[in-house]
């Protein structure tokens, strides 16, 4: 038998319930992994002690016959998530010290569904990053390398923490959140599976904000079937949040048939990119064959504004971003610098946000503020708040002429080494967001599936985009093409 | 609906060292909303609570909070708009408006530039009976209130109180129709009149729930007139916006002083500078705050935590028909049903419990006698103590009585008062007070014309000297009423005393 922490949340989830496996030792093979795994740099903070309290009751759950599908289920927690009483800093230096006194809402739905938090997962700060570069805590290492290189990759960001201690089976599952790919990136470059939900799916009370509009929680798990299973607990109305959707939650895994016979996938022309990497390109056909074998209807489609997302994108984010961090004052929580005598209270922000964030925070919360500047306003801000618009209307238009999916590249190459962005300007790392933040613009659901790896053994991932509010069919359509792919490479350990 | 006719009152002009000038103000009321949650926390509003005690989680900014709009403080809004006669919107939306201090925890105040909750309304101001201002109502937008930052408690540090951050206000803006500082003080007046009868705002100035922005500007006569056909703003004066005003007094003083500093550039040759000032009371002077140059860049944009406030027309009708009495109409119907002046009209309207207990006093009484009696003897009395309406020991049912007592003949005018002091400081039932103490009046005019005739014999001299003198009549109407201790019917007596004297 394979260790316990490498299994999927499903076949746990049959082992606990038949009572060949407690929650208790689940969770310890996951605790001993999380803290043999410094060298990944994932776990920020490790909470064993909450971990084994959770696990005795949730054993004593499944002992009642009270077993929900994530009872006595050992997951990371992004660190955006405030866990009551637990360090919350969203990677960032200003949360120094940061305890929250509430439990957010999706971490709260974990738990009550029985679920068990090993701890905190690294990230980029404040969610900005692809490389997992930016964070506090330095970065995360991915647990796959390249060929026989030991060169350091990044696993992806922002949910780099949560990527690489999936990956590594560090934990059965990972929570992340995704504003313009920080799930499916980080995904694809771990050879996981994560999905973005459609925005307003998860509540995002409790979850530290980066750009309100666009934000989503969703699952990083080992396959299709935990992410079904793992959303169904995660999501659902809460009166908290203004922006989170009424609805009822479907039985997301009981969706999954792997039957997309009939089912029209579009493939959008405009994603093809100018110099786009052979083996992405390999991969994206690869793709767009499995599911034409699994009996789909492939049609060529055009999304006619993409090329205007990521410049909407990245002037739309850093708006937000430079409203939502100014909290961030020292005032009241986290850190404050030391002030001088006759310092006042300008010194004391000045000093304060100088010291707590980082270079990457720091650029964006002066962009945000730039485009939102008397008599820039309308010329970024409003300007991209219409390409928003044109976006989300392209995609209205090819799901109203009978799309039900559309198959993308999740990222424009494999996960690249540690450091090589460094001298890079800004905006070539924004780039590996190019096929991502078109769903966070339209408010979509997308998944990341692995599909393939390339030449030196590195994970690659494929895009799946689906209708508003039908993540059932989304994972379906997610889990056909998995089940064509076959991808079961792991990293080889090293750490 | 009846309607009292008014013409407009004439601006205020100042003299200037050269020549006259009139003034130009609009005003920024925030009114805090009467509800007793935030407006977008569930947060208590209690005013005077220990120091930060009514704080939520929201309220402190803390991360990953999230606002949820109170539909109380919605449904107040509306209240208000229609009682201003104003457009409802059903479709508004909010935004965050951006800016660094200690006591906006979030470091944005969420407000509605872009589309408020209310727009286009009215509000007539009285000054005189006759003479009204009608001031145009440009929007009403919800917003949230700020902390309170105390810097003079110790000589390092300043503190903040966050139980007033997120309270709801509504801010009312007016067009620039007023003319002069009574004017000003009359509106900001009214308009806690009308919140006040609507029960959408406590106004109570001092506890800082009513508080004004005012702009003045001064021009030439003739000038206004010229924005008025037009609207075009530059036939005005550049203004200055006075912040943060929390009396009707320093509003006067305020805007009068700063129309004299402005007239007094201008006169120089100089040019008035827009920006916001200061009214210092002590010194009796507005001072500068921040200059437009200095002014916050307050980026303003749609705040992506909440979605647009949709409200549905049936709301809206149903807040319109529990809509009460407003205190123009009662005025105007109080004028035409108990045909008293447009004044004690005014004066008895002036708060909705004033007005309620009126009505009481004077249901199936004389309308006229009971506004007499609620104005000079009830509202002189209840001043003396400093006692509101609600604190008056004197119920409607026992002035009621008073003035049955006066109306059937049985009390003179002075025994009511002598009564009134009675049930004002006793209590007790008029009407047995009056038996029991022997109160009544005298109307039989033998015992007048006995006591007549015993003062007449009891003073000769004063007889020789009324028959010269018919004035001294009067002296003698006064011996009748002391002999019988007040209660001699008052025109009876003078009637016999004349004749007995042979006037």
């Amino acid at each position: 038998m394979s260790a316990l922490n490498s299994l999927t949340i499903a076949a746990a989830r049959d082992k606990l319930r038949s009572g060949e496996i407690t929650a208790v030792e689940l969770t310890e093979a996951c605790l001993s992994a999380a803290e043999a795994s410094g060298q990944l740099n994932a776990f920020v903070h490790h909470t064993p002690e909450i971990a084994r309290e959770q696990a005795k009751a949730a054993d004593a759950r499944i002992a009642g016959g009270d077993a929900p599908a994530m009872c006595g289920i050992p997951l990371g927690i992004k660190d955006l998530f405030c866990t009551r009483g637990v360090p919350s800093q969203a990677g960032s230096a200003i949360l120094n010290g940061f305890r929250p006194q509430y439990e957010s809402t999706v971490t709260q739905n974990l738990f009550d569904a029985g679920a068990v938090m090993l701890g905190k997962l690294n990230m980029d700060e404040f969610a900005m990053g692809s490389s997992n570069e930016t964070s506090t805590y330095g970065n995360v290492v991915n647990p796959w390398r390249s060929g026989n290189d030991d060169a350091a990759l990044t696993p992806g960001g922002s949910s780099g923490g949560s990527a690489a201690a999936v990956a590594a089976d560090l934990c059965l599952a990972a929570t992340g959140t995704d504003t313009g790919g920080s799930i499916r990136q980080p995904a694809a470059f771990t050879g996981i599976t994560g999905l973005k939900p459609t925005y307003g799916r998860c509540s995002r009370w409790g979850i530290v904000a980066f750009a309100s509009s666009l934000d989503q929680a969703g699952p990083m798990a080992k396959d299709v079937r935990d992410c079904a299973i793992m959303l169904g607990a995660m999501c659902g109305h809460d009166p908290k949040d203004s922006t989170s959707a009424d609805l009822p939650v479907p039985d997301f895994e009981a969706a999954l048939t792997g039957d997309i016979r009939g089912k029209t996938i579009g493939i959008p022309k405009e994603y093809r990119m100018d110099g786009m990497p052979g083996e992405i390109e390999k991969l994206w056909a690869d793709g767009t064959a499995m599911l034409k074998d699994a009996g789909a209807k492939i049609v060529d489609i055009s999304l006619p504004h993409t090329k205007y997302a990521l410049p909407a994108y990245y002037v739309i984010a850093p708006a937000e971003a430079s409203s939502n961090l100014a909290r961030y004052d020292g005032v009241r929580f986290g850190h404050r610098a030391k002030l001088s005598q006759g310092d006042g209270i300008t010194e004391m922000y000045e000093k304060t946000r100088a010291e707590g964030f980082g270079d990457e925070v720091k650029r964006r919360v002066m962009v945000g503020t730039y485009v939102l500047s008397a008599g820039f306003y309308d010329a970024y801000y409003n300007r991209a708040r219409k390409v928003r618009t044109l976006i989300k209307r392209d995609f209205e238009q090819v799901f109203a002429d009978g799309v039900d999916a559309i198959l993308t590249p999740a990222t424009p190459s494999a996960a690249f080494p540690l450091g090589s962005m460094a001298e890079a300007d800004p905006v070539q790392m924004y780039l590996n967001d190019v096929f991502t933040v078109t769903v966070n613009l339209a408010g979509l659901p997308g998944i990341a599936v692995p599909a393939g790896v390339n030449a030196q053994g590195l994970p690659l991932g494929l895009q799946l985009i689906g209708r508003p509010w039908d993540e059932a069919e989304l994972l379906n359509t997610a889990y056909a093409l998995e089940r064509a792919a076959g991808f079961v490479a792991k990293p080889a350990k090293w750490w | 609906m009846l309607d009292l006719t008014y013409e407009a009152p004439k601006p205020k002009v100042i003299q200037g060292a050269k020549h006259d000038w009139e003034l130009v103000i609009g005003l920024e009321v925030h009114a805090q909303v009467a509800s007793r949650a935030k407006l977008f926390s569930g947060a208590s509003t209690q005013f005077g609570a220990e120091p930060n005690s009514n704080v939520a989680f929201v309220d402190a900014g803390m991360p990953g909070m999230l606002p949820v709009i109170n539909e109380g403080c919605v449904a107040l809004a509306v209240k208000t708009g229609l009682g201003l006669k104003a457009k409802i919107n059903l479709v508004s939306a909010f935004d965050r408006k951006n800016y660094f201090y200690p006591d906006l925890p979030q470091g944005y105040q969420i407000s509605q530039l872009y589309h408020p909750i209310v727009g286009e309304g009215e509000v007539l101001v009285d000054m005189a009976p006759g003479i009204a201002r009608l001031v145009r109502i440009e929007r009403i937008h919800l917003e949230q209130d700020a902390g309170k930052s105390i810097h003079d408690m110790d000589p390092n540090m300043s503190f903040v109180d966050l139980n007033r951050t997120g309270v709801a206000l509504m801010e009312i803006v007016s067009r620039p129709d007023i003319r002069g500082p009574e004017e000003a003080a009359a509106y900001v007046g009214k308009l806690r009149q009308i919140m006040r009868y609507l029960g959408t705002c406590d106004g109570n100035m001092q506890n800082g729930n009513l508080r004004a922005d005012v702009n003045v500007s001064v021009c030439r006569p003739g000038d206004y007139e010229k924005y008025q056909e037009t609207q075009d703003f530059s036939h005005l004066g550049t203004r200055c916006e006075i912040k943060n005003m929390n009396s009707m007094r320093f509003i006067q003083q305020a805007i009068e002083v700063e129309a004299r500093r402005q007239i007094a550039i201008l006169e120089d040759g100089g040019t008035v500078v827009q920006e916001t000032r200061l009214y210092d009371p002590d010194k009796g002077e507005t001072r500068s705050m921040r200059s437009k140059e200095e002014a916050h860049d307050y980026r303003y944009f749609p705040c992506p935590d909440l979605l647009p406030l949709e409200i549905e027309q049936d709301f809206v009708d149903g807040i319109a028909a529990g809509l009460p009495e407003l205190p123009d109409e009662k005025k105007a119907r109080f004028v035409l049903d108990y045909g008293m002046t447009e004044y004690d009209a005014g004066v008895l309207t002036a708060d909705v419990e004033n007005a309620v207990y009126f009505e009481e006093v004077a249901r199936g009484r004389d309308g006229k006698l009971a506004a007499n009696w609620v104005i000079n003897e009830l509202f002189g009395r209840l001043k003396k103590d400093e006692k509101t309406i609600g604190e008056s020991p004197v119920s409607p049912q026992q002035l009621g009585g008073i003035i049955e007592l006066i109306g059937k003949g049985d009390i003179s005018g002075k025994i009511a008062k002598d009564l009134f002091e009675i049930v004002y400081v006793e209590g007790g039932d008029p009407a047995e007070i009056v038996e029991s103490r022997g109160m009544r009046q005298v109307t039989d005019t033998g015992a007048i014309e006995a006591a007549v005739d015993q003062i007449i014999a009891d003073n000769p001299a004063q007889v020789e000297k009324a028959k010269v003198n018919p004035k001294l009549a009067g002296w003698f109407v006064g011996q009748v009423m002391k002999a019988t201790g007040g209660k001699a019917n008052p025109a009876a007596v003078n009637q016999i005393v004349a004749a007995k004297l042979g006037l």
